[in-house]
Order: C-alpha cells, then structure tokens, then sequence
C-alpha cells in the first residue's frame, strides 16, 4: 500500500512538471486561421534570445488579428528526436508553417522538410535550405554591434572595454570584431578584453565573468550572451554596458547604454503575408537594419553626449547602404593586413571569419 | 589581483556553500537527497517573488527558505515515511523544482527587486575585523548573506560534533537500528534535518536570484545544486571543510576568466572540468587513506524498516 502511494506521488510529482511546463498549446480546431509553429531551445523566460524570438510571435499573431494562430514549444533540446517531435506534434494540431528557432535545430528541420513536403519550414541560423519548402533566416547583426561599439568607444575613459561573450565562433568573432571597428572608430586608443564563458546560458557565471574584466580597469561592458549578469555587475561597480536582445534598463538603470537586437516579428510577418498570398519561396533571408530586422536601440540618458547623433549619423549610411561595416585596411591581433585598403567584405566573406582584429585581447581557444 | 579574485571567490562559492551544507545535513541523517537543484530553484523563485511582494529582504530569505523546506518535506514524506528509492525521488524532485520555477516566474521574468531588498544585501565592511591584514579584504567586506554563510557552518558545525543532538543525528545516519534501539526517534531525525537540508538549499538558490543576479531569468542556478552535490562527498560529510570546498569550487568557477582578462591563455573547457577532477581526486585519496571520519554515513540511502530489524 506505502509503495504504491510512493509511487503515486512520484508520478504526480513529474506529471505535475509536465504540466507546468506546458507543452504546446491547446489542439487545433478545424483550422480556419493558419496555423504557425515556434520551436524554441530555450525557456522563454531566459530574457534573451528565446524571448526575443517569443516577442516576435506575438507580434505576429496580434499583427494578423485571428487569421494567424501561433502554436510553441519551449526547451526543445537540439537532437533530432527531440525536434522531430515537437514538429510532429505541431503538424498534429495543423501547423503549416514551422520556424524553428536553434542553430542546432537545422539537421532535424531538414529532414522534417523531406518528410512533409506541404509543411512550410523556416530555420534561424543556418545555412540549409531547399527548392520547395525549406528556408533560414539570419541578420546582419555586425550593422547594430558597430553601432553599440561606437557608443562604448566614446564612454569608456580607461580605452578599455570588457566583452564577455559565449563561445568562440564566426558569429561572434564577426560581432566582436564589428564592435571593435566601431569603437575605434572614435576612440584609436580602445582596446576590447573578450572573456569566453562557454555558456550562453548562466547569469551568475557571466556576472563573474564581467567581474574579471572590470577587476582588470575596464569601464564599459559589452556583452553576446543572452543575460543580464554583465549589466548588473557594472551596474554594481558604477560603470557603464551594452546589453544585448532587450532592454534592461530596469535591471541596470545606472549602467545599461543601449542594446543590439533582433526584430524577429517584423520577418515573421513577412514571410507570413506571403504564405497567406500563395508567394512564399525559400529563401536564404539575411536582415538588415534597412529592413528593420536589426536594430539598436535608442541610447539611454548614461550613454555620452554625442553617441546619439553620431550613431544616427553612421546608422542612416548603413541603411543607405553606402556604409558597409568591414572595409579595409583591417589588421588582425597580430598586425597582418587581412582585408586590404579600399576593399569591402562580402557577405559570404563575412561569414568567412577566422580571427580577431587588432586591438581586441583575448584568444580563440 | 589575489584580493580581488579571492573575494569574487567568496561570492561565487556562497549560493554552493548553503547547498553543500544542506545536503551534508541531510545526508548525516542517512538520506541522499538529489534534488538540490531543484530546491535551490524552488527557493530561488519563492524568495525572489516574495521579495517583490512584500518589498521585505527578510520576508524574501524567509520565503526562499520555506519554499526550500516544502520540497524537502515531499522527499521526507516519499522517503522516510514511505521509503520510496531515495535516488529517484530526488531526481524527480529536481524535475519538479524546476518546472515550479519555470511555471512560478512567467510573471517575473525581467522584473527587479525592489530598492529596499537592494539596497539591505549591498556590500559592507565589519569594523576592525576588515582591517585583519590580507584576510580582512577578502572575508570582511561582503553582503550580509555571506556573513550570514558564515554564522551557519559555524553552527552546523558546533551542532553536529558538540551537542547530545547532533551525536544522536550522526547515530541515525550510521546504523538507524542501533540508534533506534538506544530510544531516538529515527523519524523525527530524519524528517528534521531532511527540511533544514532543504531550507539551506533554498537559501542558496536564494542568494543567486535575490543578491548576485536580482533580475529573475530562468536557470539561475544552472547546475550548482549538482555540483553541490559532489562537494559534499568532495567534504568528505564535514561542515569546515564544505566552506573550505564550496569557496575552492567558487574560485575554480572564476579562475578562467581571471586569466582569460590577464591574457593568459588556458582553454576554459579546461578550466570548467577542474571542480570535477577534484571531487575524483579526492574520492580517490579519501577511498585509499580508508579514514574513519571521511567515510560516508553508512545508512546513506538505505531506508530503515524498523520491522526488518
């Protein structure tokens, strides 16, 4: 009788997690709306990344007004069992178009592409695609990180700026390196310290992380990782730092300058309407802040003088396009001229990155 | 240099301090309880939402505290009362802390907790202790959880080798026969420290949601209450020890990045394994040096039937 009461509460104890954590949402009735699915790595509560993502699927959903029906799932470990799942699930309750929200996520929604042709599939970050039903979706977040850098080169009075960043990776050390270039672009004498965590995911190890860095003099924190940890450690010492994905002025109202992000909604909806008016085609889509995909947002009252106009100064090139954000000359850490003078990298160039540029500390292991 | 990192040492080890004592208290009991990480969480959120309710910092450690005893209470009903497996209750305990963080701060993610709660567990100097040469720097300057840290192990400590009780709790962990048989109550023990263990596991999640990071995100604790885990074995089920590891592991959590700033290049994969390397190398001396005192209760895990005595 005890065990079998013990066994009870343990079901209830894991059943009752499983509920909590709410899964997908309600099934789907005979589906007049459309029917969009959100896979998600994260839990939205992360603040960041995730919920950057979920704001923009709410955006989308208030934006069509009932003709859009928007269906997630949160934490979905990047294996392909676990993602298969969650899309089976989806085109259960009549899912028509999947996004799927992880790097890690790509292999899996390729497959998925190939076993449900008439399922509409959308990959953030990679770079697989198909002919028929299989697109991704990435920005040029370089554009808002040179923006950030600018800002941070005109604060920072030690000329040393802390970066604390996740994993060692083109898309960060092109973030970083954008960062830098902006910097020095008002300030020759900034240099960028880059402390790797290893996590994208630990508030208080990134906390600790910022902490390292402002024990070494610097005095404006940038970061890419997805917390508030650096913000609230400037904010502790009375200094100064970029966020990244939201704004955290609540968090750190003393120290948070302005933060990079993602509009992923305004993409959505795109892509959406064309669903809706039988056009949609896969594509490889790469946002700009010319579409509003990429953004900064608009400087706090701690920012410098000056920061504003200056950013919107270079930020109406960028969205001309005359201002691309990596022309030469550009040296890397070790003083060799790695795009020469007059020259622009290419998109494809870009994503070609494999080195830090002068004047940022820190290594690639 | 040293100073600096040896106080963010401190800091870091905190949230690991509190988890590592309570697991060592109730595994004194002769219980393994596993669901550190979740209690922490559970404390975590509970703490951190009574704070913005009430605005009050002792209310706030008062209800992280509570939280953390509720869910030592189910594994104290599951494991004591009923003997459920004491390794699978505690991993559904994990389970369940985390979902009842996650499900308790949808409201609050993004949300800061108030002045009044920032403003009490902001840093301060002890008068005279602070000037102790080299130690006062690094000990004496810190926020009152840490010193409240402190008081606790010195407690526990007097509690478990001083005291009539703490002899009759170490009694119940090694042979719950044997201290049955000599009149204590092997439930009352065991269903006592389980829900003290659980409360300092919840204060250690508390420290991290309320003074380290007061913004509430999900995952603060991010596996700390595993790693707690390993430091009680790593303590070898001694408190001093526990405040000596837990401040060790919290400087080996930072180092990497200490060095990474002083451009000196160490891979932090590296770096992340050392806290488990440790634990492995001690379990290794402690298992060839066979001490008396560094053993693990010998109860640990086994449920008591008093029938099958």
């Amino acid at each position: 009788m005890k065990k079998i009461l013990a066994v009870l509460l343990i079901l209830v104890l894991v059943l009752g997690t499983f509920t909590a954590c709410g899964g997908a949402k309600e099934p789907a009735k005979a589906a007049e709306p459309l029917t969009v699915g959100f896979i998600y790595v994260g839990p939205i509560g992360d603040g960041g990344f995730t919920y950057a993502h979920d704001q923009g699927r709410i955006y989308l959903e208030d934006y069509f007004k009932g003709a859009v029906k928007t269906i997630y799932q949160e934490s979905v470990p990047e294996t392909m069992q676990d993602v298969t799942n969650a899309a089976k699930n989806m085109i259960d309750q009549g899912a028509k178009v999947i996004f799927t929200t992880s790097f890690g996520f790509m292999d899996a929604t390729e497959a998925l592409a190939t076993q449900y042709p008439d399922v509409i599939f959308m990959h953030f970050s990679g770079f697989k695609m198909n002919e028929t039903n299989f697109g991704n979706y990435f920005g040029a977040m370089e554009e808002a990180r040179y923006l950030s850098g600018i800002v941070a080169g005109m604060k920072t009075k030690t000329n040393k700026i802390g970066y604390v960043a996740a994993f060692p990776y083109t898309e960060l050390l092109i973030g970083i390196n954008a960062f830098t270039l902006g910097a020095q672009s008002v300030n020759k004498d900034a240099t960028v310290s880059v402390v790797w965590t290893n996590s994208w995911f630990d508030p208080a190890k990134e906390k600790d992380a910022a902490t390292a860095l402002l024990d070494q003099g610097c005095d404006v924190l940038a970061q890419h990782v997805d917390t508030t940890g650096p913000q609230i450690a400037a904010e502790e010492r009375g200094v100064w730092a970029i966020g990244y994905n939201s704004d955290s002025s609540a968090a750190a109202p003393n120290a948070f300058m302005t933060a990079p992000v993602w509009n992923h909604g305004i993409y959505y909806v795109a892509q959406i309407q064309k669903v809706i008016d039988g056009t949609w085609k896969p594509e490889s889509y790469y946002g700009t802040m010319a579409d509003g995909y990429i953004g900064l947002l608009p400087l706090t009252a701690v920012a410098p003088e000056g920061a504003q106009a200056k950013v919107d100064e270079i930020q109406a090139k960028i969205v001309a396009g005359t201002f691309p954000i990596f022309t030469g000359p550009i040296f890397d850490q070790t003083g060799k001229e790695v795009v020469p003078a007059g020259k622009s990298l290419t998109r494809e160039e870009i994503w070609k990155m494999d080195y830090l540029v002068k004047g940022v500390q820190g290594s690639l292991k | 240099m040293w100073t600096a990192f040896l106080f963010a040492a401190i800091i870091a080890g905190t949230p690991l301090l509190f988890a590592t004592l309570g697991e060592l208290i109730t595994e004194k009991s002769g219980n393994l309880n596993l669901g550190v990480e979740g209690m922490m969480l559970m404390g975590a959120i509970m703490g951190f939402s009574v704070g913005i309710w009430t605005g009050n910092p002792i209310m706030a450690m008062i209800g992280a505290l509570l939280a953390g005893a509720a869910g030592a209470l189910i594994f104290a009903v599951l494991t004591v009362s009923l003997r459920a497996n004491q390794v699978v209750t505690g991993l559904a305990l994990t389970i369940f802390g985390t979902g009842f963080a996650s499900f308790m701060g949808k409201n609050f993610v993004g949300k800061v907790t108030p002045p009044a709660i920032k403003s009490f567990f902001h840093a301060f100097e002890i008068p005279f202790l602070s000037d102790i040469p080299y130690l006062g720097p690094i000990l004496f300057k810190h926020d009152v959880f840490v010193y409240f840290g402190y008081l606790v192990i010195l407690i526990a400590s007097l509690y478990l080798y001083k005291t009539r009780r703490g002899l009759n709790l170490r009694a119940v962990g090694e042979n719950a026969a044997a201290a049955d048989a000599s009149g204590i109550n092997v439930t009352l023990y065991k269903y006592v420290h389980i829900i003290i263990g659980g409360a300092l596991c919840g204060l250690g999640g508390a420290y991290l949601s309320l003074v380290t990071i007061p913004v509430w995100q999900e995952g603060v604790t991010s596996g700390r209450g595993w790693i707690a885990v390993a430091l009680v074995i790593f303590a070898s089920w001694n408190p001093t020890k526990a405040m000596l590891g837990a401040f060790l592991f919290g400087g080996l959590d930072i180092l990497g990045f200490r060095l990474q700033s002083q451009g000196i290049q160490v891979s932090q994969y590296l770096i992340d394994m050392l806290p488990y390397v440790a634990t492995v190398v001690v379990l290794i001396l402690s298992t060839r040096n066979n001490k008396k005192e560094d053993r693990p209760p010998q109860d640990l895990g086994v449920p008591y039937y008093r029938e099958e005595r």
